[in-house]
């Protein structure tokens, strides 16, 4: 195997994979929480970036696959009524296997339901186009979250509590760091082939103009649709996750927020240059160290820090990182730039 | 692709820079020196922000008196206290983030806790996992403590406490005017979220044991503008009792709107009156009258203790400090220092487990209240307090041991 | 060690079902109190009508600057807030707060024009996406300038107004609300005079219909944009002033306003003030009834649930015809 540069940038990030979170115990949740970053911004860039479909409700899968793996467990493990009792016998503690079995059932459960749910949603939501396709998305993430609100057998507004991370699997932090790092990892080999086949062709034509894809014969109906359906696939191993990282689920802040994990899909995948295949990559590992350094810095100012971001990114650098790359020095790219005569 | 090299490897290095210069940065955690750090993550911004702020003084309060009086002792030496905060943002998702950061980035070993019942049940868990001991103030959902938690400790009463004697109160006017318990009819609004879906739940266990019925039970958006539909079902069906716990902007709204549309019941018991001012003529003029307020302190009780005094000289401690009266925000959080502390000194050691302990066998009288810890951590020796709105000011109604008015009965229609 | 429950302990423990609300139940219940008592359907009505009114006012602004400058403004709701704030200092000084709803207008225009210069102008000639972003970064800077400002009580300014009872009680108009709703149909009123009649307000149909050709006309279109914001932030702060008197203010309390004029103009389409009102009002009632018959929490998800299904089935129907939403 030839080392050349590809390598190296693989072997390297293989790498930090793996050792960072050894390397800096104390970090461990913001890593995994990274690489979950990582996660989100790959999911919407198949939807924004390479399809031109600027979604504002990925967060529904994150949501719904937070919800089907701890529901998993509790279905599997807990009597749901313990909760009406203030007892001291009652604890939320699990055997490793019993909880490994348990996230697992529940991812898969996870996976399927939103898979489903792409599909069912998208043959309606896709019909529309550009911003109204934005804001029926924006739509559907809020009221998702709020009518989560009110479905008792989640817990409604009181919330749903994950098992407690096993003591003997060593801290939860690690653990979730390689579960997000693999997640994050599978995700982006998965998208960089699948961009490589008609596939690939196919959503890029409908990004640049659907009409003429459709009137070519691309069935562009049923690319679309598993375009979300993929975004679904990945975001539902995100949301189970989180949830059990977390601990707690609440279903505005936690499950369902719109306004804060939401935005930052969009916002994520923009900073790094959407379209491109380490754009996404490259914003959310931005987004996330920036945005921690504003939090421990600027304690009551952060929000405002993080507001004249968005507008500074939004506007100054609509391309990207990536993108404001490529338009310096194309021929890096292998574009070449005609020279008029 | 060599700028994607440099690029992807640059924000790797990037990130291993600012992590180093985080990691580097002021740690000053745990114990160091002479000084006892605390962490906190608290509402400073956020839907929670008004009594985040309260909850702050009160720990700031609490610390500033402990240090000036000479600190606590520890193994023969003094030392004296002091809080890191960071602000949750009023969401439970950063709390718990924050709570791990204090724990592993900041190395905290003590933590006290945030405001609010949604972003405690969110951090409880996180403790649990580190056994780091959390002394708390202002989370009083029953469902903080029915989950095994060990090393959560409230110095609260718990939520389905809040309004229990409102209905005891309403038994007691029902048997008063020859009516059966069971024709009672109690009408239930509770925003949705874990605190007062637990005080709904509190009152539908109080009305069962009388045989009351209720006949109203609704739950609000996090964020209601508007009461409209709540109140007119109220003039439809007619309870006796209205409970209302919709934090500030609910419980504000309430109070104007059911003045507005001119709705009478003739018992009305919310919670949060305090937070939302509804005594200032100015904002609400007359509306509260008669309200029932549930409350965890309040500056008339007879409790005290060395380090504060009376609850009255608690309250104009405060107000010298800050300039305003103390709500029981404030009051709970100031007690949650001073039993960490006490529970410190007495396990003479920094190590948790001994301090958990400690905080376990607390038995003890503070300004705010008798605090002893059940198993689960709740606080079992203090019992909530009832106040009536009377002539714009809270006058105390239960329990009658300390009363100092009479309930006003039924509320005056307005 | 804590000791794990076997399945013997869970049995055993002592616990209480959840219980699973049945909703239908509470549905029906619910109707049937409205079968029971028809003036409960009249004050739920009425009520909605006249919050309705306010709401497509914020909803006509946000489709000014949408149809003129293609700018999708989400931070609309916090302009509303800041016309609360205005209202609440004037009430502080002694000023009765109605007179908000002439003074507010004026203070916010200067605040449009102001934000206009110095971030807007950027995101002019952009996608409708971008705007969609740099306005929601606008709106939490703006949401935590305010809490640091005003600090985070909430806020309300004291109106004075009585209630008009009808049938014993139940059906009860708010003055404050009637006179709102009038304000905001009179506002509403002024503003399509001001762009039938005015040069700017025709200059900025010209510019909404063709800018490039409005510039080739001589007309300075920077000027119409500036002016474009500035009249929406001033329209806020008419809706503001009403806000801060019938219900509460706080800082963050912007976004809901923000939504429902986004539902609004989905459903009216731009350029369509008479759509805009009724949708408004529409809407107002909806919100009323679905939080009575569905219970307060879903009020909300309701909301969202309908933009979402009439977005879906508009698209359903014009595909029928092979067209789409443009």
């Amino acid at each position: 195997m030839r080392i050349d540069r590809n390598t190296m940038l693989y072997g390297g990030l293989l790498v930090s994979g793996i050792f960072l979170p050894l390397a800096l115990p104390a970090f461990q949740t913001q890593i995994a929480i990274m690489w979950m970053l990582v996660t989100f911004a790959l999911t919407w860039d198949i939807l924004g970036g390479r399809m031109g479909y600027n979604s504002f409700g990925n967060i529904v899968f994150f949501g719904v696959g937070m919800y089907a793996a701890a529901m998993t467990q509790h279905e599997l493990y807990f009597d749901i009524g313990q909760f009406e009792v203030i007892s001291d016998k009652i604890n939320l503690q699990l055997t490793p296997v019993k909880y490994i079995l348990g996230l697992g059932l529940g991812v898969v459960i996870g996976a399927v339901i939103c898979v489903l749910l792409a599909w069912l949603l998208g043959s309606g939501v896709l019909r529309l186009r550009g911003h109204y396709f934005a804001i029926c998305t924006l739509g559907l993430g809020v009221a998702v979250g709020e009518i989560a609100g009110g479905i008792d057998y989640i817990g409604a507004g009181s919330g749903l509590s994950a098992p407690l991370f096993p003591l003997a699997m060593g801290p939860a932090g690690l653990f979730y760091s390689y579960y997000f790092f693999i997640l994050s990892a599978v995700t982006f080999l998965c998208l960089r082939w699948l961009y490589s086949t008609r596939f690939g062709l196919t959503i890029n034509a409908i990004r640049d103009d659907e009409d003429k894809a459709e009137a070519m014969g691309l069935h562009t109906t049923r690319a679309k649709t598993v375009a979300w359906c993929v975004s679904a696939f990945f975001l539902s191993f995100a949301g189970a996750g989180f949830g059990h990282l977390n601990g707690f689920i609440d279903p505005l802040d936690v499950a369902f927020p719109g306004a804060t994990f939401g935005v930052w899909m969009v916002l994520m995948a923009i900073l790094g240059g959407k379209g491109t295949l380490w754009g996404p990559v490259l914003g959310a590992v931005v987004f996330h160290v920036t945005q921690e350094f504003f939090w421990s810095t600027l304690l009551g100012w952060q929000r405002v820090a993080m507001g004249l971001l968005i507008v500074a990114v939004v506007i100054f650098f609509p391309l990207g990182i990536l993108g404001w790359v490529r338009e310096r020095w194309p021929e890096r790219f292998g574009i070449t730039v005609e020279e008029n005569a | 692709m060599l700028n994607k090299l440099k690029a992807t490897a640059s924000a790797i290095a990037i990130t291993g820079l600012l992590t180093s210069a985080a990691a580097v940065a002021p740690a000053q955690a745990k114990v160091e020196g002479d000084t006892i750090t605390f962490g906190v993550a608290v509402s400073l911004t956020g839907r929670y922000a008004v009594n985040g702020k309260h909850t702050k003084n009160g720990y700031d309060l609490a610390v500033k008196m402990i240090n000036e009086k000479g600190g606590i002792t520890v193994g023969g030496k003094k030392y004296k206290l002091a809080v890191k905060y960071y602000d949750d943002e009023s969401t439970a998702a950063r709390a718990t983030q924050l709570a791990e950061r204090l724990i592993q980035q900041d190395k905290i070993k003590f933590v006290l806790g945030p405001y609010s019942s949604g972003m405690t049940k969110a951090i409880a868990p996180v403790m649990e996992k580190y056994k780091i001991p959390m002394v708390e103030g202002n989370g009083a959902s029953r469902s903080i403590f029915n989950q095994g938690f060990r090393y959560t400790f409230a110095v609260l009463s718990t939520s389905e406490q809040y309004l229990k004697s409102a209905i005891d109160l309403a038994a007691e006017m029902a048997k008063k005017e020859g009516r059966a318990l069971s024709s009672v009819k109690i009408a239930i609004g509770v925003r949705n979220e874990p605190f007062a879906l637990d005080i709904g739940t509190g009152i539908r266990e109080d009305a069962a044991r009388y045989g009351m019925k209720v006949v109203i039970d609704e739950k609000f958006p996090k964020e209601v503008t508007d009461m409209t539909s709540f109140l007119t079902k109220i003039k439809a069906l007619k309870p006796d009792v209205v409970v209302v716990s919709a934090h500030t902007v609910g419980g504000a709204l309430f109070v104007r709107q059911m003045t507005e549309q001119k709705v009478n019941v003739p018992m009305v018991a919310m919670t949060h009156c305090e937070s939302a001012k509804v005594t200032d003529t100015k904002i609400f003029g007359t509306s509260a009258e008669g309200i029932l307020c549930a409350g965890q302190w309040a500056p008339e009780l007879a409790y005290k203790d060395d380090l504060f005094g009376s609850a009255m000289d608690y309250a104009n401690t405060f107000e010298k400090t800050y300039g305003y009266v103390p709500p029981y925000q404030a009051a709970e959080s100031t007690a949650a220092v001073m039993v960490y502390a006490d529970a410190i000194s007495r396990a003479n050691s920094f190590d948790t487990e001994k301090v958990r302990d400690a905080l376990a066998a607390t038995d003890t009288q503070t300004f705010y209240g008798n605090i002893k810890f059940a198993p689960t951590g709740q606080n079992i020796a203090k019992p909530m307090i009832l106040r009536q709105v009377q002539n714009g000011k809270y006058r105390l109604v239960a329990p009658t041991a300390w009363a100092n008015s009479k309930l006003n009965y039924p509320r005056m229609t307005q | 060690m804590i000791p794990v429950p076997s399945s013997g302990d869970r049995a055993s423990a002592v616990c209480i079902r959840r219980k699973r609300r049945v909703s239908i139940d509470t549905i029906i219940s619910n109707l049937n109190i409205l079968y029971i008592a028809p003036p409960l359907i009249l004050q739920l009505l009425v009520n909605g009508l006249m919050v309705g009114a306010l709401f497509a006012l914020v909803a006509y602004g946000m489709a000014l600057v949408w149809g003129v400058m293609n700018v999708i403004n989400i931070s609309q709701g916090e302009y509303v807030v800041l016309g609360g704030y205005v209202t609440v200092l004037l009430a502080d000084f002694g000023i009765h707060p109605f007179f908000g709803v002439f003074i507010a207008p004026i203070v916010m225009y200067g605040f449009g024009w102001v934000l206009y210069r110095t971030v807007i102008f950027r995101i002019v000639d952009k996608d409708l996406f971008v705007s969609i972003l740099a306005t929601y970064g606008i709106s939490i800077l703006l949401q935590q300038l305010m809490n640091q400002v005003f600090g985070a009580d909430i806020r309300r300014a004291d109106h004075g107004f009585v209630t008009w009872p009808f049938f014993d009680d139940i059906v009860t108009i708010e003055q404050i609300k009637l006179l709102g709703a009038m304000t905001s149909l009179a506002w509403g009123g002024v503003l399509i005079y001001f762009l039938k009649k005015s040069r700017l307000g025709q200059a900025i149909r010209a510019t909404a219909q063709n800018a490039r050709a409005a510039r080739t006309m001589g007309i300075d279109t920077d000027k119409v944009y500036a002016a474009t914001y500035a009249i929406n932030a001033a329209v806020c702060g008419v809706a503001g002033a009403l806000v801060a008197m019938i219900w509460v203010i706080e800082p963050f309390i912007g976004l809901i306003y923000t939504i429902r004029a986004f539902l609004i103009v989905i459903i009216a389409g731009l350029g369509n003030l008479v759509g805009v009102v009724i949708a408004g009002v529409s809407l107002g009632a909806a919100e009323n009834f679905a939080g009575f018959i569905l219970g307060a929490e879903f009020q909300v998800g309701f909301i969202f649930a309908l933009l979402v299904i009439i977005l879906v089935g508009r698209s359903y129907l014009l595909d029928r015809k092979r067209e789409y939403l443009k």
